[in-house]
């Protein structure tokens, strides 16, 4: 029946009651609705950050080691973790739920990898001496402008509330996911998806961050 | 019921689909971290960059999050509002590059175009 997805005209009786107009459960309309709603969260942060960024001196102190090697094997653990994701879902989907249990619990494993890099990344940054509303003394001297404007000591605030909150949900969705690898012989099939719905937007918003928090401030050595 | 049917037609895409998809994604991060050590100006960098990263969320939201698969009406229904919505955020960077201007202001050495005109 879902073959008239395809119809050229609009089918006005999807709007009349007694189907699902969209063709997914109300349970996935949600998330969808509740992704929207945290993609707009995520891209204020972001251009509140770019905002900062654009009207300041901004320091641009991540080296390659640890900085930008963890953040890429953190990225590689995401990326990874959103293939068993959907290899999860694709067994949920043909009925195999011990197989849809394994790789949730290997979604799982990569998104704890995931956690514990990015704490030993910001423990680097800490015992530097980044705090949410000030830099290391040796920073501020070193990114400051050539005509002596100081750089922006908002560099801690933006970094860490934007990768803290990407943290705190790849922390509850590694929870759900627990939630519903336990109890995925009770489930549906689409409760499954959208668990898994709620983690490719994890993976999604850190295809984000990376590229602005990460990339766009290496320390390429001359200034 | 019948819903539980359609189910199993939505979840298209075999294994090997989703494999080069992650493949794609890691090429792309890979092109993304090289970027960040050629010399270039940073509009040039944050638009590519910008660019590469558009296209790995389109990728995810695609293939992983299965919305390629999903009705028309539910694509129409999400994507256009939240593109309009983060497009007119963009309404603030006006102002930043504004106060950017004002920071320049409290410099004591006079603006070298003055000289010039001697």
């Amino acid at each position: 029946m879902s073959t008239e997805a395809r119809a050229p005209h609009f089918p006005a009786a999807d709007w009349d009651g007694g189907v699902f107009p969209y063709r997914v459960g109300h349970r996935k309309l949600g998330m969808w609705l509740f992704i929207v709603s945290d993609s707009l969260t995520f891209s204020a942060l972001l251009i509140g950050y770019s905002y900062l960024r654009a009207s300041n001196v901004w320091p641009t102190p991540f080296p390659f080691y640890p900085s930008i090697v963890f953040s890429s094997v953190m990225t590689f653990c995401l990326l990874s973790s959103s293939l068993t994701m959907v290899f999860g879902v694709s067994a949920s989907s043909r009925g195999d739920q011990a197989k849809a249990r394994k790789w949730i619990l290997a979604t799982i494993v990569f998104g704890l990898a995931f956690i514990i890099l990015h704490l030993i990344e910001w423990n680097h940054l800490y015992s530097e001496g980044v705090r949410p509303f000030s830099l290391p003394a040796e920073w501020v001297t070193r990114y400051a402008a050539p005509d002596g404007t100081l750089p922006s000591p908002l560099f801690g605030a933006t970094f860490f509330t934007i990768t803290g909150l990407h943290m705190f949900h790849v922390f509850t969705g590694a929870i759900y996911l627990g939630v519903v690898a336990a109890r995925v012989k009770k489930l549906k099939h689409e409760d499954v998806e959208i668990s898994g719905l709620y983690w490719h937007f994890v993976d999604l918003v850190w295809m984000f961050v990376f590229p602005l928090i990460y990339i766009m401030s290496v320390d390429v050595g001359a200034h | 019921m019948s819903a539980h049917a359609e189910e199993h037609e939505h979840f298209a895409g075999s294994n090997k689909l989703f494999i080069s998809i992650w493949v794609w994604l890691l090429i792309l991060t890979l092109i993304e971290i090289v970027l960040a050590y050629r010399p270039m100006a940073i509009h040039f960098m944050l638009t590519i960059l910008l660019g590469l990263s558009i296209i790995k969320a389109a990728l995810i939201v695609a293939y992983f999050m299965h919305l390629k698969f999903e009705r028309l009406s539910l694509i129409l229904t999400i994507v256009p509002m939240l593109v309009v919505c983060i497009c007119l955020l963009f309404v603030f960077f006006p102002d930043s590059f504004r106060s950017h201007g004002l920071r320049y202001q409290f410099k004591e050495t006079p603006p070298a175009p003055a000289e010039a005109t001697h």
